[in-house]
């Protein structure tokens, strides 16, 4: 079926713009960068219509990359119907954004002219490490999409090079994905020590036979890589940073694609984690968790970015929730569906601050409903669609995770249930802030977006809205993960979604009916406020208690102490005793030639004397 | 003829016609230098291409005698091994002179003459199958090497050129000494003749003497790699070479002594080897990780790239010392990334150098404004060095980590975490030096790239891809050596079997 | 020939190096030095024949060759020295050469 031109259509986008973009004007890029990314979506579709049922997987072998001995790993691709739904989800909502872009990256000029054609260049390869990700058929194809697009996504937090802040978030995003990745690679070596191969099919095959100890430490190295990837605790304080990027790539690589492949790679394993509950668990905590802490801290963001990168986090969490509660279609569901409404949200707060010039503040926005309406009743249709209020996408797969999570233990699913409440009111309350109220802002015309902007937010909307309704990704991918049995259950669901309505109210009430309410709460409560303002003080932490020690006991310690002091100071010193020993014996060399002789005829004598002392030569 | 002895006559004849051109036209030497070494690049492609990949033994044979008395051959072979190692230093060469074009304004002649004389001593390093033979060629390359930073480096080359000489001939007079008393036991300084012996048992080593056989050998070869912590001349060398000498220093001499340990070491002395295994793959995660970690707070590029070579060589040793057909693979694989990539890394920085005059990171910033095609290729080989898929050093970092890890999953878990480090010091570098804001000494001296660096760096940038995506290109010979190295060393483990139970480990920690 | 007993032809040899090493040691002209070294590798060369004729050996005739043509081949490249030597500090005083030390 030729699954290599899938990645390969956006590859060629990338190599095209990247090295002759600086030519081309900017419609000749966009034909390649847009027309590629659309290519390989109709590539999917294509294929994926012509594999019929995809009960099992469809494997292509091209060639063998790493053989060594009798270990051998291909560069195959697989399609199944997990892939389908990632495939789909990529290059759609892909496709959307990159369109997206042309209107919200017109304006790019900057300090190096041609940020354009590299811009799409970067996303173009993005989108190729992102299907060769998804379509790997091993872990280590999987694992060269995983540090492709953690490449990609370094590289566009750090477009505007000239700001440090932007190439230090980049910095940061690297790194901690690289911890990730280190559980990662550690997982697969031990996979392969385990099972003497990194094939899907062969691993997931023997898995159930494996013992169970190998399995969970397994589970969870790959879950410290997935927590890099897919930005949950501990090492999920680079996205919030990310957002220094393009609004485009938060949409698309930071909320829609590239931070759910954590969701996608453990449900790729979960052959794996079914053997090893114990790792699952740990998932299901860590998803949990993440939920609701990233939730809370989404309350006090003034950054109308940072407050959708915070809810991403949080989301994350809700579908590791779904895998670790063994509702694996339901974290995949999720995904989905977040996909649509968090890429829709980001790429309506990129129309706001386009029409806003670049203010990203919600302190100075507000009324800006009349001001650019299509973007504020798209932005609407993602933010009830996030609060989980039926019919609209967020509300299915929400409830499919939170009703697996009861059946899995029930303080999970009331924990959820409140993060749902709180989810409702930060997004509806950067919502208020943006659209209602009086205008605070700078920028005395605020207008609305271009059509290229407005139609693939439209779009998103639609999907946002009937998303649910119309993929049912639970039920596509029952031949893989059979859905659970357990009943609909009216009252969980009921109060799920009370806790979205009372959260969207509370909002409303703070910050549209009684506006002073906010600031006076914050007030009255400052230390709670300062402690989530600043988001529980982890980065702090990290650079107090990793950072700092090991660039500062690797400079004294190890660098000018143990290296320059200690072992060049041997080396060294053993150089300047022989020199020491030689300054003596160079007073001989008086550079008289009578003197050199007499102390030849002197030694000469004392070996005669010597020998004839020994008794002479025998 | 002989092909490798032509390989050999190449060079040496272009370093004694260098010799005689005239002082008055420094072009005529360039372009001589350019010519032979290219010349001997494309007669050297010829190695790969008439290789018998299938078989594991020498290829290209000739073995005449040399001296009678002791009996000392010139024998020359390549095995799949060195057959890389050989290609790199032929590979590097033309590339180092390019870069040298403009660089060196003063004694060019004898700059061109002693590179390739380098090159000359280099090669026979990789074919002398003769142990004799191999020590000879091991100190000419060393002395073209001391010239090189001695008169073409920087501010403080003359102390880094007699550091160099000293710490390598501290080892090279060990070796020398081992050479001899082998010698004395077989009789024989033949490679060939001297495995045949081991292995059908006319000649055996008490485990005594076979442990101080090894360390002499392996010392020699350890400052060479650089391993910790004999690693101190390594920085400094670097900091005062010139561009070319960085480049052949950091590329091809340092795989010297991994090559001369997987070579030597471990078929003559195997019992030894394993013996002190364990605590020199403790060395070896030390270097890996001290290595990173100093690297991280340097404030000299070029210093950054030497203690990056440090980490880098580690993962080299721990692979041979996994004793899994995996890691050795992964090492000899590594080596060769490493001269790619890191002779790349050393030419960029030249590059910079040549513009700015300044080593230092803090005299930079902003480059990617004022230079994207330099920033751009910087950037690939950054990559490249830290392991990122689909370029060369991943690759080898796997197969060695993995190999580690089926040795003993213990070692692989330490040694991964120089990979997070590489990530840390390589990226802080680049940020610093081609992100920001472009100053006005750096806006003012550094245009982009011209046609000739173009040359120079192209070949490299192909080289990282091509060893990334399509490694079977180069690995089936590798995997065949070292399969016979393995099985001399008689610790074949099939696959997925521990090594060793745990305790060795543990008593040397 | 015969009855000149070895020990004779020894003692000539041990008298003419003496007389060599005495010349080396104690005149400062820098030709008569010179001429003392060759008075003593003579000497040896002596030594070298008469043990050869007394071990009925042709080794010791054979380095009495290299001798000669290292004497030879010395005198050569010693006498161009000192004659440049004399034509850059015009003095053949042993004493009043010593810029090695320097």
């Amino acid at each position: 079926m030729q699954l290599w031109l899938i990645p390969l259509l956006p590859f060629a986008g990338f190599l095209i713009n990247g090295l002759f973009g600086r030519r081309f004007s900017k419609g000749v890029v966009n034909v390649f960068a847009i027309g590629s990314v659309v290519l390989s979506f109709a590539w999917v579709l294509k294929t994926i219509l012509g594999l019929g049922d995809l009960t099992s997987a469809h494997v292509e072998h091209y060639f063998t990359w790493i053989q060594s001995g009798t270990f051998n790993i291909g560069c195959d691709f697989a399609v199944d119907r997990l892939t389908a739904v990632m495939l789909l989800v990529v290059t759609g909502v892909g496709s959307l954004i990159h369109i997206y872009a042309i209107g919200y990256m017109a304006h790019e000029h900057g300090p190096h002219h041609g940020g354009y054609y590299r811009f799409f260049a970067y996303l173009n390869l993005f989108m190729f490490f992102m299907l060769v990700l998804v379509l790997g058929a091993n872990f280590l194809v999987l694992f060269v999409g995983w540090e492709g697009v953690g490449l990609c996504s370094y590289l566009l937090i750090g477009f505007y090079f000239d700001k440090k802040f932007a190439t230090d978030a980049g910095n940061k995003a690297f790194i901690v994905n690289r911890i990730g990745d280190f559980g990662f690679a550690l997982a697969m070596f031990y996979i392969v020590k385990t099972f003497g191969s990194l094939d899907f099919a062969t691993v997931f095959q023997k898995a159930p036979t494996a013992p169970e100890s190998a399995l969970t430490l397994i589970g969870l190295l790959l879950m410290v890589g997935a927590a890099g990837k897919s930005a949950q605790i501990p090492l999920y304080v680079w996205l919030p940073d990310a957002m220094a990027g393009p609004t485009p790539v938060s949409a698309l690589i930071h909320a829609a694609t590239m931070v759910t492949a954590g969701v996608y790679m453990t449900a790729r394993s979960f052959a794996i984690y079914s053997h090893a509950p114990a790792a699952l668990d740990v998932i299901a905590i860590i998803g949990v968790a993440t939920a609701f802490f990233a939730a809370t801290i989404g309350i006090a963001q003034n950054d109308i970015k940072k407050v959708f990168a915070y809810s991403t986090v949080s989301q994350l969490g809700y579908m590791f929730l779904g895998v670790g509660s063994h509702a694996v279609s339901a974290g995949i569901y999720h995904l989905v569906t977040h996909a649509f409404f968090k890429a829709l949200l980001f790429l309506g707060s990129g129309s706001v601050i386009h029409a806003l010039s670049g203010e990203q503040d919600l302190r100075q926005m507000g009324g800006l409903r009349s001001k650019i309406p299509w973007t504020f009743w798209t932005m609407m249709c993602a933010a009830v669609a996030i609060s989980g209020i039926p019919p609209f996408a967020g509300f299915f797969s929400k409830d499919a995770i939170l009703v697996a999570a009861y059946a899995h233990a029930p303080w999970m699913y009331w924990l959820g249930t409140l993060t749902a409440g709180i989810t409702a009111f930060y997004v509806f309350r950067a919502m208020f802030m943006a659209f209602f109220g009086d205008y605070r802002g700078h920028e005395h015309h605020p207008h609305e977006s271009p059509p290229v902007m407005m139609i693939p937010l439209v779009i998103l909307a639609a999907l946002s809205l009937a998303g649910g309704y119309l993929f049912k990704v639970p039920q596509f991918l029952a031949p893989m993960f059979p859905l659970a049995e357990a009943p609909e259950n009216f009252t969980l669901v009921a109060v799920s979604v009370g806790a979205g309505v009372a959260g969207i109210l509370l909002a409303y009430v703070m910050y549209v009916a009684q506006p002073g309410m906010a600031d006076s709460l914050a007030s009255g409560m400052k230390g709670l406020y300062t402690l989530v303002y600043n988001k529980y003080f982890v980065d702090e932490i990290y650079d107090a208690t990793v950072v700092n020690p090991l660039v500062g006991g690797s400079r004294i310690l190890l660098w000018r102490f143990a290296d320059v002091g200690i072992i060049d100071g041997i080396a060294n010193g053993i150089g300047s005793r022989a020199r020491d020993i030689g300054g003596i014996l160079r007073r001989l060399q008086s550079g008289n030639i009578r003197s050199y002789a007499a102390w030849v005829l002197f030694g000469g004598v004392l070996v005669i004397v010597a020998m004839g002392m020994a008794g002479g030569v025998r | 003829m002989n092909l490798l002895t032509l390989l050999l006559a190449l060079p040496l004849a272009g370093f004694l016609i260098a010799l005689l051109l005239p002082r008055s036209s420094p072009h005529a030497s360039r372009t001589w230098a350019l010519g032979i070494s290219l010349l001997t690049f494309v007669v050297s492609l010829a190695l790969p291409a008439m290789f018998d990949r299938g078989a594991a033994g020498n290829q290209f044979t000739l073995d005449v005698p040399w001296i009678s008395t002791p009996e000392i051959h010139y024998h020359v072979a390549v095995d799949g091994v060195g057959l890389w190692l050989l290609l790199l230093s032929t590979f590097l060469t033309p590339i180092c002179v390019l870069i040298s074009w403009r660089s060196i304004q003063n004694r060019v002649k004898e700059f061109f003459a002693f590179l390739l004389l380098l090159e000359f001593g280099l090669i026979g390093v990789f074919i002398a199958q003769d142990l004799f033979l191999f020590y000879v060629f091991w100190e000419v390359s060393l002395v073209p090497m001391y010239f090189l930073v001695g008169i073409w480096g920087h501010e403080r080359r003359i102390y880094a050129a007699v550091k160099f000489f000293l710490f390598t001939m501290a080892g090279s007079v060990l070796m020398l000494a081992a050479i001899i008393y082998v010698y004395n036991r077989a009789g024989t300084f033949s490679y060939p003749v001297l495995l045949d012996m081991l292995q059908s048992g006319r000649l055996s080593f008490a485990p005594q003497e076979q442990l101080y056989l090894f360390l002499a050998f392996f010392i020699a070869f350890a400052i060479k790699v650089p391993i910790f912590p004999l690693h101190t001349w390594l920085p400094d060398a670097h900091v005062e070479a010139p561009t070319a000498g960085s480049v052949m220093l950091a590329s091809v001499m340092l795989k010297m002594g991994t090559y001369g340990i997987l070579h030597f070491c471990l078929p003559l002395f195997p019992s030894a080897s394993r013996r002190c295994a364990p605590w020199i793959v403790v060395l070896a995660i030390i270097g890996i990780i001290y290595g990173a970690l100093v690297s991280m707070v340097q404030p000299n590029m070029k210093k950054l790239v030497a203690y990056s070579s440090v980490s880098h060589l580690g993962f080299v040793i721990l692979g041979i010392f996994s004793f899994t057909q995996l890691g050795l693979d992964g090492a000899v694989y590594q080596m060769l990334n490493h001269g790619i990539s890191t002779g790349a890394l050393f030419v960029l920085v030249g590059l910079l150098y040549e513009r700015r005059h300044s080593l230092e990171i803090k005299d930079y910033g902003g480059v990617s404004t004022v230079a994207p095609w330099l920033a751009t290729v910087f950037l690939i080989t950054t990559l490249a060095s830290i392991g990122l898929p689909t370029l060369n050093n991943f690759v080898g970092e796997f197969l060695v980590l993995q190999g580690a890890a089926l040795a003993n999953y213990t070692w692989a878990v330490y040694a991964a975490i120089g990979v997070i480090l590489s990530a840390c010091y390589m990226l802080w570098l680049y940020q610093r030096v081609f992100y920001g804001e472009a100053g006005e000494q750096v806006r003012s001296h550094l245009p982009d790239m011209n046609l000739r660096e173009w040359a120079a760096v192209v070949p490299l940038v192909v080289m990282m891809v091509w060893m990334g995506v399509y490694s079977q290109s180069f690995l089936p010979p590798v995997s065949k050596t070292t399969a016979r190295v393995l099985s001399q060393a008689q610790v074949n483990v099939p696959f997925q079997v521990q090594l060793r139970p745990n305790t060795e480990v543990a008593r040397a920690r | 020939m015969s009855a000149v007993p070895i020990s004779w032809y020894l003692t000539l040899s041990a008298v003419i190096f003496a007389l060599g090493v005495a010349g080396f040691l104690f005149r400062h002209n820098i030709i008569t030095v010179f001429m003392s070294i060759e008075l003593m590798l003579n000497a040896v060369n002596l030594s070298f024949v008469t043990f050869s004729y007394q071990l009925k050996q042709v080794n010791g005739h054979l380095f009495t060759f290299f001798v000669m043509v290292v004497a030879a081949a010395e005198a050569a490249v010693g006498l161009a020295i000192i004659l440049t030597v004399f034509k850059n500090r015009s003095t053949l005083n042993i004493d009043d050469i010593d810029s090695m030390k320097n």
